[in-house]
């Protein structure tokens, strides 16, 4: 049994213009001690699928399907007291806005001993002398004052550690970060990757990190998810992500990723714009801007499918790799014409095709991307440190 | 900014305002028609050198700017000179009506506190729900009520009518028991309006609140409802409210004149309507400096009120 087990999320909003579903039949699992990203453009439903782990989602959204269960117990089925004692305590979240989620009229140590509390953690000096060791594992340099200020005094960055630490006061299973490095400079952001790394194997907590990123994605995360329009379009460990992504708007995204020495003016490799919820698509969401879509693309909506077989997968469970685009079921008569190309760091090149349709072809301006952005954001991730996984079209 | 510091600044600011009030009492009286020696004189005929002397004696033949200042040195000294109309002190004639007024003013006050947040709290969770429509209409219904209406309906239904409470106070201490009775009339005439405000004012500022992130944040936390609600939201939305309430301090005084006069509350406002009419302008000028001091002083408790309640604001300068 996974820590988290998400089922079929069906997340609608009631807007004017019409029901939006911000999240359209998600279907995941995290194991205990994992770090699982979910990624896409603004505006897919990642924070919606966050924040509908926690119930967090107030009029007018609400979560009309599916299943979500930690450690087996179900969680939409919680009473209020339940859900009272599940938030912080087991799952804990830190908001894209990190200083917005604070309450501006308390000190940051007066809300993470008033959380501890809450769930029966520690109270008086214990519960101050925790606070304060734990603003000191998010390597906030003066966690002592830190204690004592008000969210308004913190920069961004420390604003986003404080928020890091409150969630981790009660030993939380499962840790939501959405857009954790959104909005701080890029040496922050590393330093910041670096903590939460740490924190993820010290404390043996589960990570479910939001991201429009994917520089972060390949810096620290074992498995992610790709998200658009709402829907999952793949699932798979990073750096099968990475070195065989196996949806066009997967290659899409990492061939925008920005890339330090590389003098070419760059396109945007995706084109166009992620589409009206109100009024999807037809078929699969992608094929307005999809550079290979055919006629089946417009009309038929492709599932999640495992990439060999093409047979769906079962909700959330493995295979580790699946996709949803209608090349896997074979019903894409053109294929997905873009290669990957893996460079190291010693500029040695080598093509891998990698069991698409191969022919090398310029489906889109010669763009090319890089498996993680540069040294600035990567220094030393084992699994893709060592090459860049390159797509080029 | 320490919070020292934040007071004593705030404390400055308010010293040209008092200056202006002063001012402008004291001009007040002097914008008044007819000379102070016909006044003085009863209006009878008297020799332009007795005239003369009264004026030296009292000061009137000096400029203006040095009667002023020669005012305000009495004043400072809370001398206010005597009435020449009743012959008796100004001081304690003032002083013997003020904790009349201050006991109408302050359980006035207090009850619509007491009614205003916590309806307007319920209205806001309640948000467009049953208890949100009955909060809304009775606001309305005591905004519109003049209060000198409500005043005359209640004495004669429980003072006429039923017999409940006396038509004027009774011939007793300020602290008795029977005053405190007949007290509850003239405090729900005055508390009326004011409730209704703050009511509308508490739902609308908590509403705005509960919308914001970090009302979330406490719920993602795992906190208990009623913490989210009181703790956090509650707080954020009081500086609205306290602005308001505090400000209504010093229009309960002016409420006062009416509702004194309906009750018969030998408060104030009594003495104020009935120095008017006599134009018995010494007593005047302390009313009314003592009202522009009243709200001065509201006006510095509200900004500290709000230093204690939101840090941003002590930090802010």
């Amino acid at each position: 049994m996974a820590l988290l087990e998400v089922d079929d999320l069906t997340v609608q909003f009631y807007t004017e213009d019409g029901v939006v579903r911000a999240v359209d039949g998600f279907s995941y699992e995290i194991e205990r001690g994992e770090t699982f990203a979910i990624v896409g453009e603004s505006g897919a439903g990642k924070s919606v699928a966050s924040l509908s782990l926690l119930r967090l989602i107030e009029r007018p959204g609400e979560i009309v399907d599916g299943e979500i269960r930690f450690r087996g117990r179900d969680v939409l089925g919680f009473s209020q007291d339940e859900l009272r004692q599940f938030r912080g305590n087991d799952a804990a979240i830190a908001f894209q806005n990190p200083e917005a989620m604070l309450d501006p009229v308390y000190t940051v140590g007066e809300q993470i001993v008033e959380t501890m509390r809450a769930h029966d953690i520690a109270t008086g000096e214990a519960a101050r002398d925790r606070a304060i060791s734990l603003l000191e594992r998010v390597d906030i340099a003066d966690p002592e004052s830190a204690y004592t200020d008000y969210p308004h005094e913190l920069s961004g960055g420390m604003a986003q550690r404080a928020v890091i630490a409150t969630a981790l006061s009660c030993d939380p299973d499962l840790l939501i970060l959405d857009e954790p490095t959104t909005g701080l400079d890029v040496t922050i952001q590393a330093q910041l990757l670096e903590t939460l790394t740490d924190l993820a194997e010290t404390f043996d907590t589960a990570i479910q990190l939001v991201t429009h990123d994917l520089g972060v994605v390949a810096d620290c995360c074992d498995r992610a998810l790709v998200m658009y329009a709402g829907r999952a379009v793949e699932r798979a460990p990073v750096e099968e992500l990475f070195y065989d992504p196996s949806h066009p708007y997967t290659a899409g995204l990492l061939a925008s990723i920005p890339r330090i020495g590389d003098g070419r003016d760059r396109l945007p490799a995706v084109p166009g714009s992620p589409p009206d919820l109100v009024q999807v698509p037809t078929g699969c969401r992608f094929h307005p801007r999809c550079p290979y879509a055919e006629d089946v693309c417009a009309t038929r909506d492709p599932k999640l499918v495992e990439l060999e077989t093409g047979n769906p997968v079962p909700d959330g469970r493995r295979p580790d790799h699946a996709s949803a685009c209608h090349e896997h079921t074979g019903n894409l008569e053109g294929g997905l014409d873009y290669e990957v190309r893996i460079v190291d760091d010693r500029g040695n090149d080598s093509t891998d095709s990698s069991g698409q349709d191969g022919a090398v072809s310029d489906g889109l301006d010669g763009a090319e991307s890089d498996g993680q952005t540069d040294d600035e954001t990567a220094p030393d991730d084992p699994e893709t440190g060592g090459d860049h996984g390159e797509r080029s079209r | 900014m320490s919070i020292v510091r934040y007071t004593l600044r705030r404390a400055l600011t308010s010293v040209p305002v008092l200056i202006g009030a002063t001012a402008l009492t004291f001009g007040l009286v002097h914008l008044a028609p007819g000379d102070p020696i016909d006044v003085l004189v009863g209006f009878d005929h008297v020799d332009p050198a007795t005239r003369a002397s009264l004026r030296a004696e009292y000061n009137l033949d000096r400029p203006l700017w040095q009667q002023y200042l020669l005012w305000v040195r009495d004043v400072a000294t809370l001398e206010f000179g005597e009435s020449p109309i009743t012959g008796r002190d100004v001081g304690p004639t003032v002083a013997g009506r003020l904790p009349h007024t201050i006991a109408l003013g302050v359980s006035a006050w207090l009850l619509s506190l007491a009614i205003g947040i916590p309806a307007g709290i319920v209205a806001a969770v309640d948000d467009g729900g049953p208890a949100d429509e009955v909060s809304r209409i009775g606001a309305l219904v005591g905004i519109a009520t003049p209060n000198f209406w409500l005043g005359l309906v209640l004495l004669f239904v429980f003072g006429v009518q039923l017999g409940w409470v006396r038509v004027t106070p009774p011939d007793a201490p300020l602290a008795s028991l029977e005053m405190a009775w007949f007290m509850v009339l003239p405090t729900i005439t005055l508390a009326t309006a004011l409730a209704a405000v703050v009511t509308r004012l508490m739902r609308s500022s908590m509403r705005r609140e509960l919308e914001r992130e970090y009302v979330r944040g406490a719920r993602a936390r795992g906190l208990r409802e009623r913490t989210v609600l009181l703790k956090h939201a509650l707080r954020n939305s009081l500086t609205a409210v306290v602005t308001v309430a505090g400000l209504q301090i010093a229009l309960l005084l002016d409420g006062a004149v009416v509702v004194e006069q309906v009750f018969s509350w030998p408060g104030m406002g009594q003495l104020l309507v009935e120095s008017i009419s006599r134009r018995d302008f010494p007593v005047v000028q302390a009313v009314v400096l003592l009202i522009a001091v009243a709200t001065i002083v509201a006006n510095l408790l509200v900004d500290l009120a709000y230093a204690v309640i939101d840090p941003r604001i002590r930090h802010d300068r």
